[in-house]
């Protein structure tokens, strides 16, 4: 099937004398159509960046230290890959999700939803774990700051996300709901697959900085 | 015409099912003006001014809000130059003073410069593109409302004595755990949260907006100087205000909670923070510079009765000119112990910035040389910007280079070269662009004597006040001392430099007379008074509620140049609701309709809490985790649906 946000609009603007009419176009579009996508974009931007700095931090800091880390030791691998594996993993219901939601098919976007939010509950409770792994306390020097930190920013993002996956299945209940929800649901699993491919590599630093 | 017509497919689609009243008809009073003005209004009362959300409206909140702490800044710059004006002076005190010069700082450059260019950016740009509101309006809301809150807080601490004191840019470790005692650097970390939080919703916003909201037909190619300018400063804050919040949080995080970003003792390293905010704070200067430049690229063609020369290349300046300036960052550290090497690429990349402002000069100066000049107020302050910019950017390229720049490290050199920089880059572009676009926001002409004279004060003022800086700076005066001994032989000229501020002053009276006398009665301007080509001009001034009565086609760079008469123009948008048009990102062609938020108290709401979060973390650890509580509520009620207007919405929903 051809994806949806491909196509261009399903309906083309029409001349009508000297005036251009658009009242047949659509009144939402997915993907980079919707205003909702450019904004969702720019947020990953800034966050993106913010991300990007603290790992250039975090070598910064390495660099001028004797030893790496300069107290406590390395995080256990335990929690932190159980994360990976499950969070690479929620991938797949978030492309349903997202499938679904280009559908328009209403109960295939709530199961898919309803599935992304159990991973995103199960993300959040093995992340609690990982604190308690990293085997360093923030304020026992550099390295210990800048893990914790690392590692907190990127649980920020992760329970945002998962808190708007909760309201946005909750959402699909009100009634009328408008199209442009949709479109909504479609960007936060856009923004999920943000939150997954920043793990990829702040894991690997968090977890083998320390290491290698 | 680029737009994809294809009658066939239309006429099998069916229209919506509740169709109203929609526009199309040009005359004023008709039934779907009404109707458009109606839908456009804003709701009377108080809960109805706080949830306003037009661009217009949202726009002149942030350039009124931004001139007042212009104000307040330019009177602590104007106490700073009268305690230095004699030797041995009392008027305030050595800790008074540091405050004073960090406020001062602080709110020229994160609650004047920055917000000012974004307010007129969200006024103007949607006039210019054909739109009727911006993209995400409430999310502006929201931030003039974060921009206000913090503002006021700054300044309530400073009330309190409680003021920044470690300068604009908040050196650690004087801003750290161990030498910023008591809470007046935790104030400079909020404000900073706070504001580039504003500028980033700000930027979001305008940035989809230029690439969403544009006229059917508005290439990018023929997009005005102006937006473009928008456009790569809007983009250029996304890249490089999150690090900023991100730094000054990592030294909140040091004094709240002991970490050690910062700490040389524990790992940490102190330089770590000039990098970090350098590589913010140079950007900074062409968000202020950059939206100038699309001033000047504005009212230059409209002076000069033609269009600029050589668009393109200014369009290519300014998409360099944002790329270069992240990396200049290392030569405000040229006095710190870094490699050799390193600093002589950034002295390379310093002078290299000069040759896209170079460029855009040379096009303008074209541009006036081929055209026909008219001398209006506009067009004397784009001629000051000239003058003054020119000798800024001399200076700057005599403190590129390492040598120079170790001699003059931290004098009063430094000072003239940026207050040249930022005065003549943005002042004179600023009030060019306030006097430009007056009539069309209130109507009325400001008057051209007094902004003669205003303009002769300033340009005397601006150059007595800073050029004798440049000499004390070879002389060796220190920046940021409060008092000095006679025997430096520093008196004159500072004195010289106090007597220029009081002139800078004068003008800046007669700037606010001028205003006042004109929205009493002033001149009635006409929709187009100064007969300039873009679309903001072809509406009534000021303009009404939605905008444009029917969206324009373009089909050129200015179009009321050369679409005199204009023949084709959209039509079929909602007059009952408040509904626009987006278009693909690099030809404008018509993609969907667009349901513009209707007017919401929640970014009011959302603002607040914000604030009892930022406030509330300010005093205690677990505040700052609690105090995210807040926020979340009022952000998920801002997103909850509102069934009356999903109701509506769907009845006139087509699906893509």
């Amino acid at each position: 099937m051809t994806r949806r946000e491909s196509m261009p609009a399903s309906v083309a603007a029409r001349l009508d004398g000297d005036a251009l009419d658009v009242s047949n176009l659509p009144s939402y579009g997915f993907s980079h159509r919707s205003l909702m996508w450019w904004g969702n974009a720019g947020m990953m931007v800034i966050e993106g960046v913010a991300f990007g700095f603290m790992i250039i931090i975090y070598f910064y800091l390495r660099s001028l230290s004797n030893a790496w880390p300069d107290a406590g030791r390395p995080p256990d691998l335990r929690f932190g890959s159980l994360n990976l594996a499950i969070i690479v993993l929620s991938a797949f219901p978030t492309y349903l999700a997202q499938r679904a939601c280009n559908d328009l098919d209403l109960r295939r976007v709530r199961r898919w939803l309803y599935v992304c939010s159990a991973f995103g509950l199960a993300l959040a409770a093995v992340r609690w774990y990982e604190f308690t792994a990293l085997n360093v306390r923030w304020d026992a020097g550099a390295y210990g700051s800048v893990v914790w930190v690392l590692l907190g920013l990127h649980t920020f993002n992760l329970v945002t996300d998962v808190v708007d996956t909760l309201v946005l299945t909750a959402v699909t209940y009100a009634k009328p709901l408008e199209g442009k929800r949709f479109v909504d649901i479609a960007e936060n699993c856009g923004y999920w697959y943000f939150v997954v491919l920043t793990w990829i590599p702040i894991y690997a630093v968090i977890y083998f900085g320390a290491r290698v | 015409m680029t737009t994809r017509l294809d009658p066939e497919a239309a006429v099998a689609r069916p229209r919506p099912r509740a169709a109203g009243l929609r526009d199309g008809d040009k005359t004023p009073h008709s039934a779907a003006a009404v109707k458009l003005e109606q839908t456009w209004r804003d709701e009377p009362g108080l809960i109805g001014w706080l949830s306003a959300n037009g661009h217009k409206r949202i726009g002149l909140r942030f350039v009124f809000t931004a001139l007042c702490f212009f104000g307040a800044a330019g009177v602590m710059g104007g106490l700073m130059r009268h305690q230095l004006a004699t030797s041995d002076s009392h008027l305030v005190g050595p800790d008074f003073y540091n405050q004073l010069f960090s406020m001062h700082g602080t709110t020229m450059m994160f609650l004047f410069a920055v917000p000012v260019m974004q307010g007129v950016a969200l006024y103007v740009v949607p006039l210019m593109i054909g739109a009727r509101n911006t993209a995400f309006p409430r999310m502006s809301a929201c931030a003039y409302w974060l921009y206000l809150l913090g503002g006021l807080l700054l300044f309530g601490a400073f009330a309190l004595n409680t003021g920044p004191d470690a300068g604009w840019f908040a050196y650690v470790p004087l801003a750290g755990p161990q030498y910023g005692i008591g809470k007046r650097a935790d104030i400079w970390n909020m404000l900073v949260t706070y504001s580039e939080a504003t500028g980033l919703m700000v930027a979001v916003d305008i940035t989809t907006t230029i690439l969403k909201l544009r006229a059917p037909g508005m290439s990018l190619r023929l997009m005005p100087l102006f937006v473009w300018a928008s456009l790569v400063t809007s983009l250029m804050i996304i890249f490089a205000m999150p690090m900023v919040m991100l730094a000054a949080n990592l030294v909140q995080f040091d004094r709240m909670l002991g970490t050690h970003f910062f700490n040389p003792a524990e790992g940490g390293d102190a330089l770590l923070w000039q990098h970090l905010f350098w590589f913010f704070g140079h950007p900074e200067v062409y968000f202020i510079f950059i939206p100038a430049l699309g001033f000047v690229s504005a009212i230059l063609p409209t002076f000069t009765r033609r269009p600029v020369f050589g668009h393109d290349a200014i369009v290519l300046s300014l998409i360099a000119t944002g790329f270069l300036s992240f990396g200049l960052w290392v030569h405000h550290m040229f006095a710190t112990n870094l490699p050799e090497l390193g600093k002589s690429f950034f002295t390379a990349m310093s002078f290299m910035i000069a040759i896209p402002t170079a460029l855009q000069i040379f096009c303008w100066i074209a541009t006036i040389a081929a055209g026909r000049l008219v001398l209006k107020a506009p067009m004397w302050f784009v001629l000051g910007f000239f003058f003054i910019l020119l000798i800024g950017g001399l200076t700057g390229i005599m403190l590129g280079s390492v040598p120079l720049d170790l001699q003059v490290h931290d004098t009063y050199f430094v000072v003239a070269h940026l207050h040249y920089v930022l005065i003549g880059g943005a002042v004179f572009p600023l009030l060019a662009a306030v006097f430009y676009w007056f009539p069309k926001v209130t109507g009325r002409m400001l008057d051209e004597r007094l902004a003669r004279w205003q303009f002769w004060l300033f340009f005397i003022g601006v150059n007595l006040t800073f050029f004798p800086l440049h000499i004390l700076g070879l002389m060796g005066m220190p920046r940021r001392i409060y008092t000095y001994g006679p025997e430096t032989g520093w008196g004159t000229l500072s004195f010289l430099s106090a007597a220029g501020q009081v002139i800078n002053d004068l003008s800046m009276l007669l700037f606010v007379i001028n205003i006042v006398r004109s929205l009493w009665k002033g001149e009635r301007a006409g929709a187009d008074p100064w007969q300039a080509g873009t679309l903001e001009w072809s509406l009534p001034s000021p303009p009404s509620a939605c905008n444009f009565l029917v969206l324009p086609v373009v089909r050129s760079r200015e179009p009321l140049w050369a679409q005199p008469g204009e023949v084709n123009n959209v039509s079929g948008l909602s007059a009952e609701i408040r509904e626009g048009l987006t278009t693909t990102v690099l030809q404008a062609v018509p993609d969907t309709r667009y349901a513009y938020p209707a007017p919401e108290i929640w970014p009011f709401v959302a603002a607040l809490s914000v604030t009892v979060w930022l406030v509330w973390s300010l005093w205690s650890v677990p505040g700052f985790a609690w105090g995210l509580i807040p926020p979340a509520v009022a952000f998920i009620a801002w997103y909850w649906p509102n069934r009356k207007e999903a109701g509506e919405e769907v009845s006139w929903e087509i699906d893509p």
